[in-house]
């Protein structure tokens, strides 16, 4: 098998340095913005006692699913032995180390009392899925680096497969635990299903190949490196099958519970009667996220480049919107305490609930995406990530 | 002596009488005494490093048929007893607190209408408990489910997963209303807390319950269900009685009668 060259960018560029300003902005805004709720209370915030969890656990959750997912390509490349990904390895690790660290960090400021992080490092019920979650986010980030240093370091390079199957199984163990996060709530007629925990498996896997292409494709062109077709319309192949799983599973998921009666009215809060709710859910989640990337790939535009960064824009987003949808679509909808009679309190008992995010969620929000560009954009100037080329020639060779 | 005889002779000593007496008086002292030594032992008033006793089981029965329609004397009653500022009067009514709320039902069908507070069910087998990472959200050996103020540190997964919306965050810095026996703080989750440190201190009822008995509703009763001979226990046998979500077999502490 040839060898393949990794050098780190030079990083020396106005427009990096540029860039890497930009990104440090929203992280000051994403601070700034932290400040703000930590000082007043989540009073400044759009969440009350219906909504509970809002705008920043979309962010959150969304960084961490892909985070999770971004690690993919590593696995084919270590887990299943395909020598094309080897190269594409070492900026998926980094990359997924840098969304779960932006994702834990909205997650850990949003909470009501983010001083007191320590206590929750420090005090465990172990039948809590959000302390599993903490072993597993904090396993996550040993394992990964662990794997990462195998690639980079040539005398542990033979360790190399047993981080990276080990790094596979905790990460899938990880979406899981993320999944189950729903999953194991029965209070809300949108969660308590298995389905959640494979579910988000997948969606791990399109969002995290989605963000991973388009941070590719970008560091290539931007450091003028050459990025070979090959590479893209593999990746962008690999992108289809993950959009298709998302979407059957989505179809599956609700088709079950509309054969369930006691499920039919949030069913029809989320498919017909949702209002916003229901317009992410079908121009969002299904339209945006899934059928026009699917359109964009399978047809003679999946051969255009632009067109797959398009598409991977809009698995984004239509991620974003599918998040927005789990979290704040199942808490909108009232709990039916009561089923059969109409429930009317002080406290919105038996009303939709509305939802306006504040400014102040958004930016924190934003400054998880931030951090994790930021944390990518300096990783690729001090290690040696990214090979020198990634051209049809080199990853030719690389498969004989 | 002399003086005596007469008397002996007006009342002459008889046995049975003598035991009649000694008998009825020491059943008077004994009804009189026995209430207060067994509400010093079963009303609960412990000392501080006694631990509480899963001998006993906080519950309280709700009678909807008794409930009264626009009457709120209950939640009145727990926001005073525990500092929580009533919604009407927050800058904030969609993120104050409501540790009690009155909850209007109709039968879209029948017009019936039932009217009922809801609040934490306390259950036996509490969603918030399994669910919270700190452990900061747990029940006590005598059924009552807190929050450790302390501990909690906001995530509010608890109340993603309570099915009866029986918690709040508060969401602001609080005002000077706070009770010194109620610890509460910005950033923290809360909810009926079956006025524990009432209970601790051995009243043996809930400012709900007794606000509802001087409104003179009696729809509010507070006991220990585990004690066969108490109030709450005798009416919960004679009382038809239903949980709220029966189906997720939480084994609630708060029973509703009319629903």
């Amino acid at each position: 098998m040839a060898s393949i060259t990794f050098r780190e960018v030079e990083g020396s560029s106005m427009k990096y340095w540029l860039l890497l300003g930009g990104l440090g902005l929203f992280v000051l805004f994403g601070a700034l913005a932290w400040n703000h709720m930590h000082h007043y209370g989540h009073v400044v915030t759009g969440m009350d006692n219906q909504i509970v969890w809002g705008l920043p656990h979309v962010f959150a959750v969304f960084l961490i699913v892909a985070a999770s997912g971004a690690l993919n390509v590593a696995s084919i490349a270590s887990v299943f032995n395909k020598p094309m990904y080897k190269p594409l390895a070492p900026l998926s690790a980094i990359l997924s180390l840098a969304l779960m660290l932006g994702g834990l960090l909205v997650l850990v400021l949003d909470l009501g009392r983010s001083d007191r992080l320590i206590v929750a490092m420090t005090h465990f019920n172990f039948k809590s899925m959000f302390t599993w979650n903490v072993f597993l986010y904090s396993g996550f980030f040993a394992l990964v680096g662990i794997y990462l240093w195998t690639m980079l370091d040539r005398n542990v390079k033979s360790w190399s497969k047993a981080a990276g199957t080990a790094a596979f199984i905790w990460r899938l163990t990880l979406t899981t635990g993320t999944g189950s996060l729903f999953g194991f709530l029965i209070a809300r007629d949108l969660y308590g299903s298995a389905m959640l925990a494979p579910m988000f498996i997948i969606m791990s896997f399109a969002y995290g190949l989605a963000i991973y292409l388009m941070v590719l494709a970008a560091s290539y062109a931007w450091t003028s490196r050459p990025l070979g077709d090959v590479v893209m319309m593999r990746l962008k192949t690999l992108l289809v099958v993950f959009v298709s799983a998302v979407l059957y599973f989505v179809v599956v998921h609700h088709m079950t519970n509309l054969y369930f009666a006691k499920y039919h009215a949030v069913e029809a809060f989320v498919l017909r009667d949702g209002g916003i709710i229901t317009a992410l859910f079908w121009v969002g989640q299904i339209l945006i996220g899934c059928v026009a990337p699917l359109v964009i790939l399978l047809s003679r535009l999946g051969s255009q480049r632009n067109w797959i960064m398009i598409a991977c824009a809009l698995v984004i987003l239509g991620g974003m919107a599918q998040m927005y949808v789990t979290i704040i679509g199942a808490q909108a909808f009232p709990l039916d305490m009561f089923p059969g009679l109409i429930e009317s309190s002080s406290f919105y008992d038996g009303v939709v609930h509305s939802y306006a995010p504040s400014m102040a969620e958004l930016f924190l929000g934003l400054g998880g995406v931030a951090i994790a560009l930021l944390v990518t954009v300096f990783a690729i100037k001090v290690l040696r990530l990214l090979p020198a080329s990634l051209d049809d020639a080199t990853v030719a060779k690389l498969e004989h | 002596m002399s003086e005596l005889k007469p008397m002996s002779e007006q009342a002459p000593a008889s046995p049975e009488r003598r035991r009649f007496v000694g008998t009825a008086a020491a059943t008077a002292a004994g009804l009189a005494i026995a209430p207060g030594v067994v509400l010093v032992q079963v009303a609960h008033g412990r000392p501080e490093d006694q631990a509480v006793s899963s001998a006993v089981r906080w519950g309280m029965l709700i009678d909807a048929t008794k409930c009264a329609n626009g009457c709120n004397d209950c939640v009145t009653a727990c926001s005073t007893e525990n500092g929580w500022t009533p919604v009407a009067e927050s800058k904030h009514p969609r993120q104050a607190p409501q540790w009690i709320r009155k909850l209007e039902l109709q039968d879209p069908l029948t017009q019936m209408e039932t009217s009922l507070p809801m609040l934490c069910q306390h259950c036996a087998e509490p969603p918030c408990v399994d669910v919270c990472p700190t452990g900061a959200s747990f029940k006590r050996a005598d059924g009552i489910v807190l929050v450790d103020r302390h501990t909690c540190i906001g995530c509010r997964y608890c109340m993603m997963a309570c099915p009866y919306k029986a918690r709040s965050l508060v969401h602001e810095h609080l005002n000077d209303t706070q009770k010194a026996d109620v610890p509460r703080g910005i950033g923290c989750v809360e909810s009926c807390t079956f006025c524990v440190q009432k209970v601790d201190r051995g009243d043996g009822n809930t400012a709900c319950a007794e606000a509802c008995t001087a409104a003179g509703h009696n729809a509010l009763l507070f006991g220990d269900m585990n004690d066969p001979d108490s109030e709450i226990s005798r009416r919960l046998r004679e009382l038809p009685t239903k949980q709220v979500r029966a189906d997720l077999n939480l084994n609630l502490g708060v029973r509703y009668h009319g629903i």
